[in-house]
């Protein structure tokens, strides 16, 4: 066990730096720089303005150098400087974590919960009313599209009927502390969380569901049900631990992203996470703001895989690691 | 130099309004930012959020009113020679900066002289005019010019002339100043905390300088990414103002028909922002006066400005905004007119090549005009195909010059030397800038022209020169002009004297104040 960790570590390194020197590339190639960006939004620049700016970023230097600075860098864990924030990268992503944890996890706990249970409740009752209902319900949310949920939400739980905040990660300028203060986070959260939660849990469900149902026709179900076994037992023991395996990839795949953030819900709602960080960095090109967002998010998604297949070993003892 | 009937309506209510109260102290003000600005330190950045949320914590020698007419800011008094060379200002003698260090001559002298020239690039181009500036004593400051610039009593604006604190930049590498991140000015407010993605928070500078003012406490800006979301930010009482430009167009209408909800299309008159699809003069299609002439008759700008402006703004009649000082209403007419367009597409060397025209990458208005004009161009017999890029692409585009028409807006600060020369003449074709003279026009009749504007020290011959410069300019069509755009600023109407210069909102919380 501990060797497969080891080298599957040892593995996901010599990714992440590919993919950091990809990413590198990939950006540069994109038209435009930061420099460029800054004096666009001046509204008035010249040639000195636009030398002291990329002099100041490096961007002066040529390419190689350039990616060599950064990859030195990334490898002792310096993400660099914002160029048009001026702030170190790390200290921007350490900002905006919490918030984003607060929301990806929020959103991945509610739809793994209620996405298996209604694809268990859904695959017991197959064909009849209460399924029906469930699936309907699951294809919708799957179906429709985030920002549409999110502006409806806001629409009518904080303009119509004036429930819940629309927007925000807490009420600006009322000093809450405490108990208080969680509250009024709880608050904003609830809605983009659901916003948020709803697309996943549908495609829990529905796995969850088809999962189910064709492990339920396996001939070791048939046994249990021939000793006499209680349905409930079965369900929970024989059927659902045995579907488990695609949600869990599934799961592993959803965590992986959990810290990139959403770019769509924390825009609509304001949220200060991640994602919007990365959006912003991909249109003012502030490069070393987005190939920090996008190393971190690539070392959790190794991360999470590799805890994935871990799970994996312990839901199901048949699968075993292999060197 | 004419105003709009609405804002001079507006501003004959402001003035009567304003004395049946009085001012009341206390209260916090809600507003939006948005994008969020790289940073406050209003010297080293000169995009439009920054400007609006360090034009509080920051000002200058001036301020305008809405006729551009100077008013005191942190000069009292101020005099012009009679030769127009030597400019005399008289500063307040009990300024202070934020952490409490006098405001003085001294610090004039180092902003304008050291600091902005090294990181200023638009007030650089006008300090080419500047001989020496001087402190005569701590709170007397003298500019003498090396010949009569006629703008120049135009430059003392927080934006373009923020005044630095010596004893904080002297000797200092000014972009890395870790003083930065919290910003000293002599303003009405200070800075207190910024959330980044949330907001940021100011308050009252309680030794302000004026006595009893400012009136509010507190000023939030709160970074709200989504146009909808800022409507929605406004409709539940979150914030109470919403700059111009920060709802989109459609949902205008909407919003200030709520409840004790005003809306002014006033503060814009200094910067003038002015709308006009470049034509590459350079090469292709566009290079052909004739062809060009073609486009401006061939688009339909009232029809943009009422469907997709709100009905907000005026067609523009040239190249200087009806706004800024000379503008000339009486120029060769660029109306709407198919039948001319395609008389003149006639005439041109139009092959029937596809154009390439870029809208500007800034949402959901600016792709539907370009919609708009391309079906207008298409009517008349061009082919045009829409294309898209994002902000930086585009800079890139607009800068090298790639594109046969291009959407861009700029301001004018109030004069024509300052904001519209830079863009028609040829010592400003160069390379990578999307804000000089892109199109590539060339007229060394006008250049010249414009050179004896700039230093005519008589307002009378400038009005006679920038008259015949308005008329030629039209003739020649270097670019496409659309709208002057009108970006109406929406507030609760109980909040008082939110817009009452030419500045607007950067520099009106000075006197905003809340009618409890």
């Amino acid at each position: 066990m501990i060797r497969f960790i080891l080298a599957r570590l040892v593995k996901a390194v010599v990714i992440l730096l590919a993919i950091l020197v990809l990413n590198f590339t990939l950006i540069h190639m994109a038209p435009g720089d930061p420099a460029a960006v800054m004096a666009g939004e001046a509204g008035a620049t010249d040639e000195q303005f636009l030398e002291d700016l990329r002099r100041r970023f490096g961007l002066d230097q040529p390419f190689l150098v350039q990616l060599w600075i950064y990859v030195k860098g990334a490898i002792q864990l310096d993400l660099g400087y914002s160029y048009r924030r001026g702030m170190p990268v790390a200290e921007l992503l350490w900002d905006r974590l919490p918030a984003t944890l607060l929301l990806t996890g929020t959103a991945f706990f509610i739809s793994i919960i209620l996405g298996v249970i209604a694809g268990v409740a859904a695959a017991a009752r197959q064909g009849r009313w209460g399924d029906t209902i469930i699936s309907t319900l699951a294809l919708l949310f799957y179906a429709t599209p985030l920002f549409w949920i999110a502006l409806m939400s806001v629409l009518l739980f904080s303009v119509v009927l004036g429930w819940l905040p629309g927007f925000g990660y807490e009420t600006v300028g009322a000093n809450y502390t405490g108990i208080e203060r969680v509250i009024d986070i709880g608050r904003h959260l609830i809605l983009p969380a659901t916003t948020l939660g709803l697309f996943f849990t549908a495609v829990y469900m529905r796995m969850t569901r088809a999962s189910m149902l064709e492990v339920s026709r396996l001939d070791f179900v048939k046994t249990a049900r021939a000793k006499g076994l209680k349905p409930r037992v079965i369900q929970r023991r024989h059927i659902l631990r045995n579907a488990l395996l695609p949600v869990i990839t599934l799961a592993g795949l959803q965590a992986g992203q959990i810290v990139g953030g959403a770019v769509l819900t924390e825009t609509v709602f304001a949220w200060p996470g991640i994602g919007r960080l990365m959006f912003e960095a991909i249109n003012q090109r502030d490069y070393n703001v987005l190939l920090g967002v996008f190393f971190v998010s690539a070392a959790m998604v190794l991360l999470f895989n590799l805890i994935t297949d871990i799970i994996y070993v312990l839901v199901d003892p048949r699968i075993r690691i292999t060197q | 130099m004419r105003i709009p009937t609405r804002s001079l309506a507006l501003i004959a209510a402001m003035t009567m309004i304003a004395p049946a109260h009085a001012q009341q102290s206390g209260g916090t003000l809600n507003l939006v930012i948005q994008p969020e600005p790289p940073g406050l330190m209003m010297g080293l950045l000169q995009n439009g959020p920054t400007q609006m949320v360090a034009g509080d914590i920051y000002e200058s020698l001036l301020r305008y009113d809405t006729n551009l007419d100077p008013m005191p800011s942190l000069a009292r008094e101020w005099e012009v020679s009679e030769d127009g060379l030597t400019y005399t200002f008289h500063l307040h003698e009990d300024v202070k900066w934020h952490d409490g260090e006098d405001f003085t001559a001294e610090d004039v002298v180092f902003t304008v002289d050291v600091f902005l020239r090294e990181t200023h690039p638009r007030l650089r181009a006008s300090l080419v005019h500047l001989e020496s500036v001087e402190a005569v004593d701590d709170h007397t400051v003298v500019f003498t010019l090396k010949q009569p610039f006629g703008p120049f009593l135009g430059v003392f604006e927080a934006g373009t002339m923020p005044m630095i604190p010596k004893h904080i930049y002297e000797g200092t590498d000014f972009a890395n100043n870790p003083m930065n991140s919290t910003p000293i000015g002599t303003g009405p407010f200070k800075f207190n905390e910024w959330r980044q993605g949330s907001f940021i928070h100011l308050v009252k500078n309680e030794d302000y300088y004026l006595d009893g003012k400012p009136y509010l406490d507190e000023v939030y800006y709160h970074v709200i990414p989504d146009g909808a979301s800022r409507a929605v930010a406004y409709e539940t009482g979150t914030v109470d103002v919403l700059h111009g430009g920060s709802i989109e167009n459609f949902d205008i209408e909407r919003v200030a028909a709520l409840p004790n909800t005003c809306i002014t299309d006033a503060g814009w008159e200094y910067f003038g922002p002015h709308s006009w699809m470049w034509l590459n003069n350079h090469e292709g299609p566009m290079a052909d006066v004739n062809a060009r002439r073609a486009v401006m008759h061939a688009i339909d700008r009232e029809f943009a400005r009422d469907a997709l402006w709100a009905g907000r703004g005026q067609l523009a009649t040239g190249p200087v905004s009806s706004s800024t000082r000379f503008h000339d209403p009486d120029t060769p007419s660029i109306d709407y007119d198919p039948e001319k367009a395609r008389e003149y597409l006639a005439e041109s060397d139009y092959d029937g090549e596809t154009l390439r025209l870029l809208p500007l990458p800034y949402g959901e208005t600016w792709q539907r005009w370009a919609e708009a004009v391309r079906q207008n161009l298409q009517e008349v017999g061009f082919n045009v195909d829409l294309v898209p890029t994002d902000v930086a692409g585009w800079n890139q585009r607009v800068s090298d010059w790639d594109f046969d028409l291009a959407f861009t807006y700029l301001y004018q600060y109030g004069d024509p030397a300052l904001g519209v020369s830079r863009t028609y003449v040829e010592s400003n074709i160069a390379k990578g800038s999307p804000w000089n003279n892109v199109a590539g026009y060339r007229n060394a009749e006008v250049d010249e022209l414009w050179m004896q504007a700039a230093v005519s020290p008589s307002p009378e011959e400038r009005q006679e020169i920038y008259s015949e410069i308005q008329n030629r300019i039209v003739e020649d069509v270097p670019v496409a002009w659309l709208l002057e755009l009108g970006f109406p600023t929406i507030y609760r109407c109980n909040v008082q004297n939110l817009v009452t210069t030419g500045i607007g909102i950067n520099d009106g919380l000075r006197d905003a104040w809340i009618e409890q």
